[in-house]
């Protein structure tokens, strides 16, 4: 699972959760895989994040280095920047772990880099 | 004259025997989708879409089909209810060079609300055959082609998404059977302010199959 994946992913299926927004990571394995550096997609993808729990999620796999804590003016100028951004989103895998529900504590599992979101019955 | 490119069908190859028991092999229903991907390809493409998601991508043939044709400019994101569909998409884009993240969750549900507004291409080919409700899910083939009365159980549960889902230029592409009522699925879809064009038809063996395109009313005023 791909930080970029993390970034849209809610438990907001389980009833009487509100928001189910940012699930926390438990990374027990990351894997850091190599893809080619798009300058003009990140810029574009920036928009669609959500910077918080993407600042959350980098914290929760340890690496949040020197991402800043709001997103700046300017930021499709910035190469340095991107290239940041670029490896924590599409660079670091979280192979297995799980994730936390906000709201209940309730654990999905991440596996083989799949986070399985399944529900059971009586929570949906 | 248009320029036609071709979709290469990608190598799946990987999909072992065992997989088989639990996944659906890719079918001439899968064809007819990437087929009517092709057709409407340079369409695709004016757009410049940055998120495709296919839901219950199966073997992951045809997000992978249009991920080879578009290139890494955009994200390929596939979810599937069946954990190991959700491994197998994976491995059939890692063997044809293209990234897809998998989601294991039911139709959108863990990734609905994030995703509001930001779908350029959205795919689904149905469990869509006719059956009695209760096999609907009832084991892993199941969940691949029983689709209850009229067939339209599990596909009319995506439906009501589909708006929130697509961005303003997005387009959806469904597969569906004569018996789905085609006709009704785009009333349907007219209702949620969507247009509708059938892009392809085919019958293959007795199965009468169509691929339907969906776009917001303003986008082919």
């Amino acid at each position: 699972m791909k930080l970029i994946t993390h970034n849209m992913l809610t438990s907001k299926g389980i009833k009487n959760v509100k928001e189910g927004f940012p699930l926390k990571i438990q990374a027990d394995e990351v894997k850091n895989v190599d893809i080619d550096f798009d300058q003009d997609f990140i810029s574009k993808m920036v928009p669609k994040l959500d910077w918080n729990a993407l600042i959350f999620a980098a914290q929760c796999v340890g690496h949040k280095e020197d991402l800043p804590d709001t997103l700046p003016e300017g930021y499709e100028n910035d190469e340095d920047l991107l290239r940041k951004l670029h490896h924590i989103l599409l660079e670091v895998e979280v192979i297995n772990g799980c994730l936390e529900c906000p709201e209940t504590q309730r654990k999905f599992p991440i596996s083989n880099g799949i986070p399985n979101m399944l529900l059971n019955e009586d929570e949906v | 004259m248009d320029n036609v490119e071709k979709i290469k069908t990608p190598l799946f190859s990987n999909i072992t025997s065992e997989d088989l028991e639990h996944i659906y092999e890719p079918y001439e229903d899968s064809f007819l989708l990437i087929d009517a991907l092709e057709k409407d390809l340079h369409m695709i493409r004016e757009r410049q879409p940055s998120v495709c998601l296919e839901v219950g991508s199966g073997s992951g043939v045809v997000l992978t089909a249009l991920a080879s044709a578009l290139g890494p400019r955009c994200q390929y994101r596939a979810t599937d209810i069946n954990p190991k569909a959700c491994r197998v998409t994976r491995e059939t884009g890692k063997l044809n060079g293209v990234q897809i993240e998998t989601t294991c969750t039911d139709l959108v549900s863990a990734v609905q609300d994030e995703l509001k507004g930001k779908v350029d291409v959205l795919l689904f080919n149905p469990p869509y055959v006719v059956t009695p409700s209760d096999e609907i899910g009832r084991g892993d083939l199941e969940h691949t082609w029983a689709g209850g009365e009229r067939g339209r159980e599990v596909m009319d549960r995506l439906f009501p998404c589909v708006n929130s889902l697509l961005s303003p230029q997005g387009l959806f592409y469904l597969v569906a059977l004569k018996e789905n009522d085609p006709d009704d699925i785009c009333e349907t879809m007219t209702k949620f302010g969507f247009s509708n064009t059938t892009l392809l038809a085919r019958q293959t063996g007795p199965e009468k199959l169509c691929v339907l395109r969906f776009g917001h009313k303003q986008l082919f005023e």
